[in-house]
């Protein structure tokens, strides 16, 4: 299958600041590809150049084929954007903003507010549609945002960190609009900070961080990549913590961890280490309020594949001091 | 609590098809919709924030207050005679920085990122900053109206004839329209919106006052004076003055033109060039 979405080797430079530092991305139609990373990291970059706003220094980019820079009018056709910032018109009302879109799409002005009204419908915000979008709350810009990139039906539609500084319950909703949008067929490519997001939304996740690609996988695969899967066990009585350590010790074969209060977690390989650790816990006659195998969390994938990072950055810095120390000694 | 849940539909219901964004964007055709739309939207903008018109509706009334009243008796020798001698020129001069506050709405808008949408979408590149620059013509109106308006309540009577001072109205709106892309070029390339506005004040102080608007420059220093001649906004005063009270047109209204031109060739690239480079 041919990817609707293509990058390779993106450069882009600002002033010092290497932005991106040779990216590449990809995304199957119909699929959601999440843009995983830190703030600064290089998303919002990336997603400009996709969408004809910037050009990279260096690399290349096709969506449905068109080249981002050559073809950008047939790009600009095939693509909606939602920005970082809700970038809708505070002084018109909900309508007024979907129209002036479905005007410049060189929809009719009947059927511009046909798809306005249609979308305002569907994002909940039927009742505003005559208020102006100053009076919204944030969570209805977002909609209001996004429903703005939808009114050209765009076979492709990025979406910068779409939920930031949503409350979990507006976050969840977002999450509803965003599946919706890719069981009626678009592509979506999504960047975010939030690694819960991407591990809901997200088909496959490309990890970035200072510029660069750090993994790419769906969300599953790369919990796996970054290490097996874990059991976790909490004892009814914390007298017998010690005990639990013992075997989750000999079944894993490496130290386990205090992962919460009275609870231990120990990396294990292979899913009969469950079967195992329930047959010995019988057997010592150990009662357990938990007992779970379960992948490590995206948010343990990222500290795993950023912190590496961080750690050889925290190395040479403790490295400088240590020689300050001598200096100054 | 109008921040309801969300109904949870199909993206693609369309009962009755709405066509896909059609292929004519490029003709000229598509391209003059497109700027029909933005000027639309800077419209219904500029009929909401009524406070952003006080430039062309509260200062000019002050202006004319202030200078036939103040300087009038000792300039013009009686005030009745100063407004007829002052009104053409402070329109056209008023009108000249009617277009700073266009160069700050387009840096805010940048800045708010309105404008990533409207790039992101298949129109023309000039769209938004040409549509932006027509809907200026509003506020140039309600300046020449105001003005017009108040000066004839204080006592300004049009010597020539209302077709002639339509004419020079006409003119004047065509120069603002014309002049007003300094403003867009620096808009497009200062960080924030105040730093447009006093850009533009450098600009458009010297222009306005080291002109024949307010004074007769006789009594300037002569380099002065040749800046005096040189000057834009004197050519139009000029124009101005002949269409309304009476005098010679014909060498100043040419002179006017071709500032026109000249602004034009000038800063609508430049404008462009530097809303291309925008990041």
């Amino acid at each position: 299958m041919t990817n609707i979405i293509e990058a390779e080797g993106l450069k882009k430079r600002f002033g010092t600041t290497q932005a991106l530092d040779g990216v590449d991305l990809a995304a199957r139609e119909g699929t959601v590809l999440g843009v995983l990373g830190p703030n600064g990291a290089g998303k919002t970059t990336a997603v400009r150049i996709l969408a004809t706003l910037l050009q990279a220094d260096a690399g290349r980019a096709t969506i449905d084929g068109y080249d981002v820079v050559s073809d950008a009018g047939k790009v600009r056709r095939t693509i909606g954007l939602t920005g970082q910032y809700a970038s809708v018109d505070e002084h018109l009302t909900g309508i007024q903003n979907l129209v002036l879109i479905g005007n410049l799409l060189n929809l009719s002005g009947r059927d511009a507010k046909a798809r306005g009204l249609e979308l305002l419908e569907w994002f909940g915000l039927a009742d505003a549609a005559q208020r102006r979008a100053k009076t919204y709350s944030g969570g209805m810009r977002r909609r209001l945002d996004l429903a703005a990139s939808l009114v050209g039906r765009p076979r492709v539609i990025f979406l910068d960190e779409p939920t930031t500084g949503l409350d979990p319950a507006k976050r969840q909703e977002m999450w509803d609009v965003l599946r919706q949008l890719v069981t009626d067929g678009s592509t979506v490519l999504l960047t975010t900070q939030y690694l819960e997001e991407a591990d809901a939304l997200a088909d496959e996740v490309s990890v970035i961080d200072h510029g660069k690609v750090i993994a790419h996988d769906t969300p599953d695969g790369l919990k796996r990549k970054i290490g097996g899967q874990r059991i976790r066990v909490r004892p009814a009585d914390r007298g017998r913590l010690a005990d639990v350590h013992r075997i989750l010790a000999e079944i894993g074969g490496n130290e386990p961890q205090a992962s919460g209060r009275d609870e231990l977690t120990v990396a294990v390989n292979g899913e009969d280490a469950l079967a195992a650790t329930v047959a010995r816990l019988a057997a010592d006659g150990i009662a357990v309020t938990e007992l779970s195998l379960h992948l490590p969390s995206l948010d343990e994938v990222f500290m795993t594949l950023t912190g590496e990072r961080a750690g050889t950055d925290g190395a040479a810095h403790t490295q400088t001091s240590d020689d300050q120390k001598e200096a100054a000694a | 609590m109008t921040d309801a849940t969300l109904t949870k539909q199909s993206n693609q219901p369309a009962r009755r098809p709405v066509p896909q964004a059609a292929a004519t964007s490029t003709t000229s055709v598509g391209y003059l919709r497109h700027i029909v739309a933005i000027a639309k939207r800077s419209l219904i903008k500029m009929a909401r924030t009524p406070e952003a018109l006080i430039d062309v509706t509260l200062q000019p009334i002050i202006f004319l207050l202030l200078f036939t009243y103040i300087f009038g008796g000792a300039i013009g020798g009686s005030s009745a005679d100063y407004l007829q001698f002052l009104l053409p020129g402070l329109l056209a001069q008023s009108i000249a920085q009617a277009g700073v506050s266009l160069g700050q709405n387009l840096n805010s808008d940048i800045e708010k990122g309105v404008f990533d949408r409207f790039r992101s979408l298949p129109i023309g590149r000039s769209v938004p900053l040409v549509g932006a620059v027509f809907a200026d013509i509003g506020r140039y109106l309600i300046l020449c109206v105001v003005t017009l308006g108040f000066g004839m309540i204080m006592g300004f009577r049009i010597e020539t004839s209302p077709m002639a001072a339509t004419a020079g109205i006409g003119i004047s709106i065509a120069f603002a329209l014309c002049f007003c892309w300094i403003s867009v070029f620096v808009g497009m390339k200062v960080r924030t919106s105040g730093a447009v506005q006093g850009i533009m004040f450098l600009i458009v102080l010297p222009l306005s006052f080291a002109s024949n608007t307010f004074v007769n420059p006789d009594t300037m220093p002569e380099w002065l004076q040749t800046f005096v001649k040189i000057n834009p906004i004197s050519q139009l005063v000029t124009t101005m003055r002949g269409l309304m009270i009476g005098g010679p047109v014909q060498e100043s209204l040419m002179w006017t033109l071709v500032w026109m031109a000249i602004l034009l060739i000038v800063f609508v690239p430049l404008a462009l060039r530097a809303y291309r480079k925008r990041t």
